[in-house]
């Protein structure tokens, strides 16, 4: 019986206790509605859940304990002289899994019956070949050992589901019993039903929680392996990124924070400027309908995805800057580089930057200005002696978070920045960044568990570190800042 | 501020000296045109950022192709003669390319289009290289056709195509080791005796991508598809787990650690770069859970986790904006909390949810850092299947097709990367005129 | 008029000393004489928000079928103690009640009693009308439907029309049943409300200033209702109008910063108050 079914069944269970459970609500009360606690929906609610949930449970738990003690018990069927020169148990192990999953495979398809397969010996069949009728291949030929221990691999595992099967449809049907018998018109059925209900949405709040979880152990756990494998003196203080396909590679991460910095301060020198002189205007200057219009059309831009930006930089604006500046000012010959990953970067963050300034701006209250004004003071000289000065932390914020979108923002630099890793200061050069590096190492073909794999995990948890930091401090700066005016 | 009561020329006495307000103005009119051009630079990046796109990428959506007829020689493709597509099989492009490159010949003779001077090798150039597969899928599909003559259309090559849309030159040609100039003439000819036409290509939108050689057949088919899918998986999952966590957070918890810890990670989530979620996702469900790579499911599953935030945010502040006494009202009836909350706020904070469930929507279907980590770059042919089996098949993305046919060589397939963008961008702003008339239309003024 | 006359005779009151001994005193003797006519009694009651207390040591008794009003000047803690009585106060974070409140005798705050059943025989009116953004037949019938007071449409029918005609407010919308409770005239929608929470057949109906955002002509039909009201329920209004409090109420609660400073019979209030603080505030010297 497979888990589909098996969990097709609980709910089909469930459902007749959901009906079974209203009816006898009703028939307890003497179809008087008025004196039960709780509305007969409700009774069949809370059976259905004494049905389903309990078993699910157990089908859960039943679910991630087997497959660890067959695994015990089968591994115990290999001898060490079972084990080839240079493999491992755990790759036997996998041989013995696979070997039973196209066993099952070739039963599904009736290439080969039970019978046969007790009956048969690796030794003397060719299993190899059957196994790859079916689309299974096996590296080598199948020791009888190894044959022997597929075998218990899959009857223990059918024993498994059998009795997980059993056990799961027992305690649906006890739990279905036991809430049925419990049905009386004072039963406070309702209640049941809706303590279930909010421990759904309990449940729910805490993915926030267990992503962010998940994120820093995924992160941290490999980043760990990939120190065992590279000292992290060498990965936070070499000058060099020079990767190789065969081991002794340089993986510092220096001048890729190079890059990334450069470019996010490129970046920055564009956005700041022109958003926060955009925010200014729109927010003391323009007219309702300038701002009707000019408002939406810059947050356009935040709404444009960052690939549309990276496209934007690799066949319009770098090819721009090569031909008009590079090469004429002999400062290069390519197309990515920081300057165009820069200046893509900074249009991208413009929206960015002047709708959290426009808010800031906006937060300043009128009676400071109109004091100014009363002194006589212009209206510039009001923005920047008043306006500016009041509304500084919460732009100092506002330019926090840019920061860290530009640090962490990927696509645009992939596409726009180049992949040479380079401690420059030419702009027109191109250069990488962490995010490219993250990306190029865990696209490429080289063995997961090397290190040169692996670091992208640590590129990744530094960048996390860093882009948090940044976060948490502007997150605090802005909150403090909107306290003081409100 | 100290004012001088200097006296004017004309006798009057004035307030403030003439020179040092002249200078303050001057300021003043500077700082006004510095907004001004903050506004215009950000306004023209936009329009330069949609005209170059446009420009680039408009041409994807026609192409250029050719139709001639065809014997469809038994013989050839056939030889036991008893039509049985299991047979047919055997027979691979290669004898359909044969096919093919002699009915051209023949077509253009018929025709009266002179190939003099150039070898029979590149007339049959001009052709894509995937006409003889798409000839081959269609005698399979219907071996009647089998000893008929059909017309049949096909891609012109890329280069040709590109020649018509003014990408490929004569001088260009010169240099090209694909394509020569002598073909671009035929071409013209051809084109002149209505043997080649350009027109809207629907492969584009619903065919599969193809390889690096045949740029003029590559399409966003299985790239929209994988899209969709991805956003399905957003939708079912993310959609009621952000809104049962806004409601548990909004109308449930109160102001504990715990709801704290909560907040706290709900904004730090938002701000995650793209590509960290990328990781997260290769590790736990490619890795860990052992989910297939290149799938929508696994693309499904990290694009939900990203868009979770956007979606509690904008739910929890629509849930806010339901009055408290709609709350009490119900409450005061002796309506639970729970049924407080279900019967009556969450259908009147519905608008705002969907319209922050479909901005958030938009956000993921544009994502794409985190799909190049969990294998979406891979190159797919295949159409995955349908729902639920269909989100473990291998698929690309549109984002990720984009950045995929960048990579690639021929310029061909930079023009089809702008037209992807275009598809995209026009899948964006319908997702965002639909929740701005959701809001308009169910807009609330309590 | 009668039932009350009755009870006015068994809250005698004290001359002299401060409000909390002149209530709990009263209380006591009211307790003595009250029997089952006392529909709802509170015993010390004190509500917290936070540090601050909002209500201190108040004791009440409210008879059956009659109406009660409370007033005071604002901040009192009237609407607080109202919302005691049907643990509205449980919805605000960090609100805490103390004291015994008893309806026909059993303690509302016993944990063997459902909150929700306690709504459902305690019907509350606010002080704006908030009827549901439904059709107003859908704001009378919702109360019966979550607590399954209706077998059938026809039954559900039938309540929600008697609700509206007790709520004289049936012959103006019988021909828009369907329309939105929301499209009525304040007046209007303060009698849905009304009928809303007779709908529920409750015991007790609890109004906070419900007349406070009506013209005097709404207001007069809410109080014509008040006064057919009370010949089922046991009323408690709320109210800034003394006029109002005089012509609808049979006993009368004045609230002075969160202490009971008198209770008596209305006319015995408005003509005759015993507390420095009552008299001071109906002849408007404060408040
Ligand atoms: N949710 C709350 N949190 C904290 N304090 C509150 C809250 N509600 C009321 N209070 C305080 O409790 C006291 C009594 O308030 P209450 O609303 O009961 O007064 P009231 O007599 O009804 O006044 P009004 O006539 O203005 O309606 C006031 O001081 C008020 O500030
Ligand atoms: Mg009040």
């Amino acid at each position: 019986m497979n888990v589909g079914l098996l969990i097709l069944i609980v709910l089909v269970i469930a459902a007749a206790g959901y009906v079974l459970g209203r009816r006898r609500s009703l028939a307890t009360a003497d179809g008087n509605i008025r004196g039960m606690h709780s509305l007969p929906g409700y009774h069949g609610q809370s059976v259905f859940l004494f049905a389903s949930v309990p078993a699910f449970l157990v089908m859960i738990v039943w679910l991630l304990v087997q497959p660890l003690v067959i695994e015990n018990q089968v591994s115990a069927l290999i001898q060490p002289s079972d084990i080839p020169e240079g493999s491992s148990l755990s790759l036997v192990m996998a041989d013995v899994r696979r070997i039973a999953d196209g066993l099952d495979l070739a039963v599904a398809r009736g290439a080969l019956t039970e019978d046969q397969i007790a009956t048969m010996r690796a030794d003397l069949t060719n299993l190899r070949g059957r196994l790859a009728d079916v689309g299974v291949a096996i590296a080598a030929d199948v020791k009888q050992s190894v044959f022997v221990a597929a075998q218990e691999y899959r009857a223990l595992n059918k024993i498994g589901l059998m009795v997980m099967s059993g056990l799961v449809i027992a305690v649906a049907v006890a739990g279905a019993a036991y809430s049925y018998s419990r049905i009386t018109p004072r039963y406070r059925a309702r209640n049941v039903a809706e303590a279930a209900i909010k421990a759904l949405l309990i449940l729910s709040s805490t993915v926030a929680i267990l992503t962010t979880l998940g994120i820093i152990l995924s992160l941290v756990f490999e980043t760990a392996h990939f120190f065992n494998l590279y000292p992290a003196r060498d990965f936070f203080f070499n000058l060099t990124w020079n990767p190789q396909f065969r081991g002794g590679s340089d993986l510092g991460i220096i001048p890729l924070l190079w890059g990334t910095l450069y470019v996010s301060f490129v970046a920055l020198a564009v956005a700041v400027p022109v958003g926060l002189l955009a925010a200014i205007y729109l927010a003391e200057y323009a007219s309702p309908t300038v701002r009707g219009i000019a408002k939406p059309a810059i947050e356009i831009l935040a709404g444009i995805p960052t690939i549309v930006y990276g496209l934007f930089a690799l066949i319009t604006v770098g090819p721009l800057l090569r031909d008009y500046f590079a090469q004429p000012l002999g400062l290069g010959s390519s197309s990515s580089s920081v300057l165009t990953a820069g200046l893509v970067m900074g249009i991208m963050l413009i929206p960015f930057v002047s709708s959290l300034s426009d808010d800031v701006i906006n937060a300043v209250p009128q009676a400071m200005r109109d004091g100014s004004y009363g002194l006589g003071a212009t209206q510039s000289e009001t923005v920047k002696k008043v306006i500016l000065p009041a509304a500084l932390p919460g732009i100092v914020g506002a330019i926090l978070l840019a920061a860290s979108r530009a640090i962490g923002e990927t696509m645009i630099v992939v596409m726009g920045a180049g992949a040479a890793a380079k401690l420059s200061l030419n702009p027109l050069e191109a250069m990488t960044t962490i995010t490219v590096k993250i990306v190029s190492q865990l696209t490429g073909d080289t063995e997961f568990a090397s290190p040169e794999t692996l670091v992208a995990f640590a590129l990744g948890l530094s960048l996390f570190v860093v882009t948090l930091l940044l976060n948490i401090v502007a997150l605090q700066v802005v909150r403090r800042y909107r306290e003081q005016y409100e | 501020m100290s004012v001088d009561n200097t006296v004017a020329e004309a006798g009057r006495p004035r307030l403030i000296r003439a020179d040092r307000t002249r200078r303050r103005n001057a300021a003043e009119t500077r700082f006004r045109i510095y907004g001004v051009v903050a506004i215009v630079i950000s306004l023209a990046a936009l329009v330069f950022l949609v005209l170059s796109i446009l420009s680039n990428g408009l041409g994807a959506f026609s192409q250029t192709f050719i139709a001639f007829d065809v014997y469809l020689d038994p013989a050839v493709i056939d030889k036991n003669g008893n039509r049985n597509p299991e047979e047919m099989k055997k027979v691979t492009t290669i004898g359909y390319g044969n096919l093919l490159k002699k009915a051209l010949a023949a077509d253009l003779e018929a025709r009266g289009v002179s190939t003099e001077g150039i070898p029979p090798k590149e007339v049959d150039g001009l052709l894509s290289k995937d006409a003889p597969a798409q000839l081959r899928d269609k005698v399979l599909a219907d071996p009647g056709l089998v000893g008929q003559t059909i017309r049949f259309e096909t891609y012109a090559n890329g280069r040709i195509d590109g020649y018509f849309k003014g990408r490929v030159t004569m001088e260009s040609a010169r240099l090209d080791s694909n394509v020569s100039p002598e073909q671009l003439e035929l071409a013209d000819r051809m084109r002149a005796a209505g043997i080649v036409s350009v027109r809207f290509n629907w492969g584009f939108l619903f065919g599969p991508d193809a390889s690096e050689l045949r740029p003029e057949a590559a399409g966003l088919g299985i790239a929209i598809i994988g899209s969709a899918y991805m956003m399905m998986i957003v939708l079912v999952l993310a959609l009621p787990i952000g809104v049962a966590a806004s409601i548990y957070l909004e109308e449930f918890a109160r102001q504990n650690a715990f709801t704290d810890v909560i907040e706290v990670n709900i904004a730090n989530l938002a701000a995650v770069p793209s590509i960290v979620f990328g990781i997260l996702g290769l590790a736990l469900f490619i890795n860990f859970l052992g989910l297939p790579q290149s799938a929508p499911i696994v693309g499904g599953l990290v694009l939900t986790l990203m868009t979770l935030p956007t979606i509690i945010i904008a739910t929890r502040a629509s849930l806010k904006a339901v009055p408290p006494s709609i709350r009490e009202a119900a409450l005061g009836v002796g309506a639970s909390k729970m049924q407080t909350v279900f019967h009556h706020v969450l259908p009147l904070a519905m608008p705002g949810i969907l319209t922050g469930t479909i901005i958030g929507l938009a956000q993921a279907l544009g994502e794409t850092a985190p799909l190049l980590l969990i294998g979406m770059v891979a190159f797919v042919r295949d159409f995955p299947g349908p729902p639920p089996e269909g989100f473990f098949d291998p698929a690309a993305a549109l984002p990720v097709q984009v950045y995929n046919w960048t990579q690639r060589a021929d310029p061909a397939f930079v023009e089809r990367a702008s037209g992807a963008i275009i598809v995209l961008l026009v899948f964006l702003l319908s997702m965002n005129i639909i929740a701005i008339i959701l809001r308009r239309r169910f807009e609330r003024r309590w | 008029m009668n039932d009350a006359s009755k009870l006015q005779v068994t809250l005698p009151i004290t001359p002299d000393t401060s409000a909390a001994v002149a209530s709990s005193a009263m209380v006591r003797e009211g307790e003595a004489a009250a029997g089952p006519d006392i529909k709802v009694a509170a015993r010390n009651v004190d509500v917290f928000y936070g540090d601050k207390q909002a209500i201190k040591d108040v004791s009440v008794d409210i008879p059956e079928r009659s109406v009660t009003a409370f007033i005071g000047p604002s901040g009192c803690g009237k609407s607080t103690f109202l919302r005691c009585i049907n643990r509205m106060n449980d919805t605000i974070d960090g609100c805490r009640v103390t004291g015994e409140i008893t309806l026909d005798g059993l303690d509302i705050h016993d944990p063997s009693l459902d909150v929700v059943e306690l709504r459902a025989r305690v019907g509350m009116v606010f002080q704006k009308p908030n009827p549901f953004p439904k059709s107003i037949y859908e704001n009378v019938a919702y109360g019966p439907r979550i607590h399954g007071l209706a077998r059938g449409r026809p039954e559900l029918d039938e309540i929600v029309e008697s609700s509206l005609r007790k709520a004289g407010l049936f012959e103006e919308v019988k021909d828009r049943l369907d329309g939105p409770g929301t499209g009525l005239s304040g007046g209007q929608q303060q009698r849905l409300c009304i009928a809303r929470a007779i709908a529920v057949s409750p015991e007790v109906i609890l109004m906070d200033e419900p007349c406070s955002a009506l013209d005097p002509i709404a207001t007069a039909k809410v109080e014509e209702l008040i006064d057919e009201l009370k010949a089922n329920y046991a009323i408690i209004i709320v109210t800034h109008s003394m006029q109002q409090a005089a012509r609808v109420s049979q006993q009368t609660a004045f609230f002075h910063l969160g202490v009971l400073a008198e209770i008596g019979s209305t006319q015995e209030i408005f003509t005759n108050p015993k507390d420095k603080r009552t008299q001071d505030y109906i002849t408007g010297r404060f408040g």
